[in-house]
């Protein structure tokens, strides 16, 4: 009996850590579904994501306010987001080009300012976001604590994957971005201005990665670190295609993949040595496997990455 | 009575090139008006205008008795404009119905699709105008026709009254062209109007109660089909008198020189494209394949150019089997081929005309030596092709992109057939060119055959195989199902095999 008790906690904590650890993956991985289907690459997401724990990181410290520094990532993650949308969409360049520079952009920008302004500071700094713990239901056995027991940003990514599953698959909306994606010209002789589509959702793909961002710096250790989001960006990229394009399937995706890091640090942990190389190249071997054909053909939206003129 | 659609003065330019120069057109309500012109000719520009896809440089549009400014698609849709585009604009991964209600979608509550009522709404228009589609199907699993009726239905969703259709028989089977003949008759019997687009004279003939034939962007009549003959019409368009048939000798068949034995061919989706193929071809006379396109054409046409591996079966040319061997050896054994699409796989735009001609042995003597290049050689090589094919350029370093379409075939058709070769595949040879080439590349086919070529002739429009061929073998679903000679080519028995329809 006393056994089983200690199993099933263990259960919890390592079910735990999966979720919250794959929040900001997923929340990527969103932002790449709605941005890819409307016919735009992202790569930029990884840089997105680190402004976005900077600026709310900033705000939050400066404002002593925690929700003020989780609105002010979304919104600095809409705005890195219009620069690609910019650059991309109205100006034809090259998405990966654009992306890469923002990337870089974002690494320098945030190293900056938190050299100038933040790393010297010896004032406390705001704190983490509040876990709450939904009454009753976090009381199931084993699911209860790992679903109904998060902070902010976790539970706003279970809820988005409805929501952004709903809004892609069922809306006016996500018909025209699913129409801009594969064929833009089809959509812009049906009446669709496919410029306004794919401009939205590029920068709901940056409010995404911006809350995304929230996480690392709000949630998960209160405090900002130059390059903390360390590559969480393009794994989170490589859920939305392991995850074919659809929020739920990028979920389980990023779930697999922080699923891998939980077990090596606990074989580490153990004495069984797995290089943690190894579990770090799961994804993108996965992503590979995938890419090629493996598992079922692949769906990437016909027009992805492809600047579209009018005539 | 006021017109449906006149247009005043159309200007549209791309750079230096006037692609609609003044154009004047006006099309009455209940009437079938046909614009025939050539490839080039800048029918799809003047349509494109009036349905917003381009802003016109100068001129006016009036829409039924008002003055009208057509900012975009949208503004179209509004008056009730639809267009059928040569190239289909549909979405491929979407159902039927999807694609009917995009930009205009029926939803409850608002915002959210109501797939329910659009696929109730599509059966309904589809049956009041007789035209059959599964409205729950993705596009991508239906044949052309049936796409071509959902781009009709799509139009006739948005409230279209004037339809423009532009060349919409290209993709279908003689019976489907009936059956679309059919559908515009009911449009305009509802005192509806029809563009209807085309470079067939017999369409016209056919179906027309108005044509306006252009050329070179320029309007050159009006007239109507009671007050010309199908010769008159070639000549507008054209600008001369032309052969409407190739003129040639009955052929005298050699020996075998390509032969495809039991070829199964996948497609890229490793679907069954070519379902056990036999064939053969002799020297001196050209076999034609028939086919609506998509039943396996390009896939055999790959097969035999080495281009894509043959799942089981046999390609043998000369006698020899080089079913395993690559494109370039094919080449190297007397292998000619005239791809589908000169674009994609004939010619390399950004290089020099002298560069394309040589593109296959540009690195064999005398065109090259160890790694060095023997440029002289290849100019002297490319002056005289230019001048044997007649491609109209400034020379042979004139890059190939800034040819015509019909020059550029003849970069082509003069590579392929320099090299002497034993066997030519010709796909598609005349696709996109005007008339003039047209002559002067059929000429060339036909005067190579009575030297001994053995000519693999395939092509989607039928005309071109019936004019050329001296054995006709039909294409349906990846399979021959009949192979014709002399008396038994005949258009409507070749039609009903095309559409699938028993040996007769
Ligand atoms: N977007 C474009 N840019 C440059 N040239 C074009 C463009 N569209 C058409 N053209 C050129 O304009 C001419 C008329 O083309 P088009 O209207 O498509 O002819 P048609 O439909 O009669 O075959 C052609 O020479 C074509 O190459
Ligand atoms: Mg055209």
């Amino acid at each position: 009996m006393f056994e089983l008790a200690i199993h099933a906690s263990d259960v919890t904590v390592f079910g735990s850590q999966t979720l919250v650890t794959a929040t900001p993956l997923a929340l990527a991985a969103f932002g790449g579904v709605m941005c890819e289907r409307s016919g735009v690459t992202n790569i930029a997401l990884e840089g997105i994501m680190l402004t976005g724990a900077f600026v709310g990181y900033a705000v939050a410290f400066a404002s002593h306010n925690l929700w003020l520094g989780v609105a002010a990532a979304i919104m600095a993650g809409v705005l890195i987001a219009s620069i690609h949308a910019i650059l991309s969409i109205s100006f034809l360049v090259d998405q990966i080009v654009s992306g890469t520079v923002i990337n870089i952009l974002a690494v320098g920008i945030t190293g900056v300012f938190y050299r100038t302004f933040l790393e010297t500071q010896q004032v406390q700094g705001p704190g983490t976001l509040p876990v709450w713990s939904i009454p009753v239901l976090s009381q199931i056995p084993i699911a209860g604590p790992i679903l109904f027991q998060n902070a902010f940003v976790t539970y706003a990514m279970l809820v988005l994957i409805g929501v952004v599953h709903f809004t892609v698959f069922h809306t006016t909306w996500g018909l025209r971005t699913r129409a801009c994606g594969e064929h833009p010209r089809a959509a812009e002789t049906a009446g669709i201005n496919v410029h306004f589509v794919r401009y939205l959702n590029v920068l709901a793909s940056g409010a995404l990665a911006g809350l995304g961002g929230a996480y690392f710096s709000l949630q998960q250790i209160g405090e900002f670190l130059p390059g903390m989001t360390g590559g969480r960006g393009f794994i989170g990229l490589a859920a939305m295609i392991f995850g074919r394009w659809t929020p739920g399937g990028a979920f389980l995706a990023s779930l697999l993949f922080t699923a891998s890091d939980q077990v090596a640090s606990r074989a580490t942990a153990a004495g069984i040595h797995i290089p943690p190389q190894f579990l770090g190249m799961l994804p993108y071997l996965l992503t590979i496997v995938v890419v090629a054909g493996a598992v079922g053909r692949s769906i990437a939206p016909a027009a992805v990455g492809k600047p579209y003129r009018k005539a | 009575m006021t017109a449906a659609l006149e247009l005043r003065g159309i200007v549209k330019t791309f750079g230096e090139l006037r692609a609609n120069d003044g154009v004047d057109l006006a099309v009455e309500w209940g009437r079938v008006h046909a614009l025939l012109g050539e490839n080039g000719a800048g029918k799809s520009t003047l349509m494109n205008v009036v349905y917003g896809l381009t802003t016109p440089d100068s001129g006016e549009i009036v829409f039924d008795g008002r003055p009208v400014v057509i900012h975009g698609p949208q503004d179209a849709i509004r008056l009730g404009i639809g267009m059928v585009h040569q190239h289909f604009m549909l979405i491929p991964p979407l159902t039927v119905a999807e694609n009917i209600i995009l930009g205009q979608e029926i939803t409850s509550p608002p915002g959210v699709i109501d797939l329910e009522t659009a696929g109730r709404q599509v059966s309904e228009l589809s049956q009041r105008y007789g035209l059959e589609v599964p409205p729950r199907a993705r596009i991508e699993s239906l044949s052309v026709g049936v796409q071509q009726r959902v781009e009709i239905l799509k139009a006739l969703y948005r409230g279209a009254r004037l339809l423009i259709l532009d060349e919409p028989t290209a993709v279908l089977t003689p019976q489907e062209i009936k059956g679309l003949f059919e559908i515009i008759r009911n449009l305009v019997a509802e005192g509806n109007a029809v563009i209807f687009i085309t470079h067939k004279l017999g369409e016209v003939m056919e179906v027309a109660d108005a044509i306006t034939v252009m050329r070179r962007g320029k309007v050159v009549d009006h007239t109507t089909p009671q007050q010309s003959t199908p010769a008159d019409l070639a000549r507008m368009m054209v600008g001369r008198p032309v052969l409407l048939r190739v003129e040639k000798k009955p052929a005298h068949p050699g020996d075998v020189r390509l032969e495809v034995k039991g070829l199964v061919v996948h497609d890229d989706r490793k679907q069954v494209a070519v379902d056990g193929v036999d064939l053969d071809v002799r020297s001196g006379e050209i076999v034609g394949i028939a086919g609506v396109e998509g039943n396996g054409q390009n896939e055999l046409v790959e097969a035999i150019s080495g281009l894509r591996p043959a799942v089981s079966g046999q390609v043998l040319i000369g006698g020899r089997d080089v079913t395993r061997r690559s494109a370039k050896s094919r080449l190297h054994s007397g292998l000619s081929v005239i791809p589908p699409d000169r674009h994609r796989q004939g010619v390399i735009l950004e290089l020099p005309i002298a560069d394309n001609l040589v593109l296959e042995d540009f690195d064999q003597p005398p065109f090259a030596r160890w790694i060095l290049r023997n440029l002289r050689a290849v100019f002297d090589y490319a002056a005289a092709l230019i001048k044997q094919f007649d491609i109209r350029a400034a020379g042979p370093a004139e890059p190939t992109g800034s040819l015509s379409g019909g020059n550029q075939q003849k970069v082509v058709v003069a590579r392929e057939l320099g090299t002497n070769p034993e066997v030519l595949v010709a796909a598609q040879p005349t696709r996109g060119v005007d008339v003039g080439s047209i002559e002067f590349i059929h000429r060339q086919i036909v005067d190579q055959r009575d030297k001994g070529l053995a000519v693999l002739l395939v092509s989607s429009e039928l005309d071109e195989v019936l004019s050329l061929s001296d054995r006709v073998a039909v294409v349906y679903r990846g399979r021959v199902v009949a192979i014709l000679e002399g008396e038994e080519i005949d258009r409507d028995r070749i039609g009903l095999l095309m559409a699938g329809g028993a040996a007769a």
